[in-house]
């Protein structure tokens, strides 16, 4: 470790370390946020069956975008890896091509996902219509906000990337977005599985 | 820097993908194909979900048991845990209240 000649606090000294205490640290917020996706699971199973007048999963929910808005997701995550590998073997280039793979599939999905609500929207099925509609948007959309959140912190690493010169902060940030990214397509699998799938088999 | 087994290579990321992509697959094809035989298309469907996160948790995050993933390991560990009681519990007493009130 070297020493700090300023005064001034390093961020350097606290997220220095590409395995270490900050990568924990970030497991525990990852946890924490697995809690909340939790307990957003639970609400959409309570609320299911709540339709009131409207429609139920089987109506309201499809595969169209699901099925694709699923590829994409996994997909990402395997460019995601080869970033990481990128970071590994020093190959800035390469680096840089799979994060922006990474970045470009995110917002595919993304794209979908609007088009999904959108056409949803349009059928007149919004979150106000019954519990399980609410529960639906609610589970569906904290995901699509977690991935939106994830763009802005993926285009800021891919600019870091592409500039900086991969010191170990930057090593050590990259680390963490990918965990992060890889927590999402996680979450994912439960979304596809018990609200999709689930929906569709009635 | 000495590497772990089960550190990650590229090899490992497609293992890991192409795992994931025939649990996917699979869990799809059970749902679109499963309305013969709903309950069995739900096993499958909830089956390849947990065998899939398994994998990713493997393949893309890396927890395994070796020494430097202990903690981490151990963190999941509690989270499952406390997951498990705030889901199953919600469910339960939610489905029981219902199915009193009917």
């Amino acid at each position: 470790m070297t020493a700090v000649g300023s005064a001034a606090p390093s961020m350097d000294r606290v997220d220095d370390d590409e395995n270490g205490k900050s990568a924990f640290g970030f497991w525990v917020f990852l946890m924490s946020d697995a809690a909340l996706f939790a307990v957003l699971f639970a609400t959409y199973a309570v609320m299911m069956r709540g339709t009131g007048s409207g429609p139920g999963p089987a109506e309201a929910i499809g595969l169209k975008y699901a099925f694709p808005e699923t590829l994409v997701l996994l997909t990402s995550t395997l460019t995601m890896g080869f970033a990481a590998m990128a970071l590994h073997a020093d190959a800035r280039r390469s680096l840089v091509v799979w994060l922006g793979a990474t970045l470009v599939l995110g917002a595919v999905f993304l794209a979908l996902e609007a088009a999904e609500f959108h056409g949803m929207a349009a059928k007149g099925d919004t979150p106000q219509v019954s519990g399980f509609l609410s529960g639906f948007f609610a589970l569906v959309g904290a995901h699509g906000l977690h991935v939106t959140a994830g763009m802005v912190w993926g285009l800021a690493m891919l600019v870091q990337g592409a500039t900086s010169d991969l010191s170990a902060p930057v090593r050590s940030r990259l680390g963490r977005f990918a965990l992060y990214w890889h927590f999402l397509d996680l979450i994912w699998v439960g979304i596809f599985s018990i609200v999709y799938l689930r929906g569709t088999l009635g | 820097m000495s590497r772990e087994p089960g550190s990650p290579t590229h090899r490992r990321y497609l293992t890991g993908y192409l795992w994931a992509l025939g649990l996917t697959l699979i869990a799809f094809a059970a749902a679109r194909l499963g309305g013969a035989n709903r309950t069995l298309a739900l096993g499958v469907v909830i089956g390849a979900g947990l065998i899939q996160i398994g994998v990713h948790l493997r393949y893309f995050l890396h927890l395994g048991f070796g020494k430097s993933q202990r903690e981490n390991l151990v963190l999941v560990l509690i989270a499952t845990l406390l997951i498990l009681l705030m889901v199953g519990g919600s469910v339960w007493i939610m489905f029981d209240l219902n199915r009193r009130m009917m």
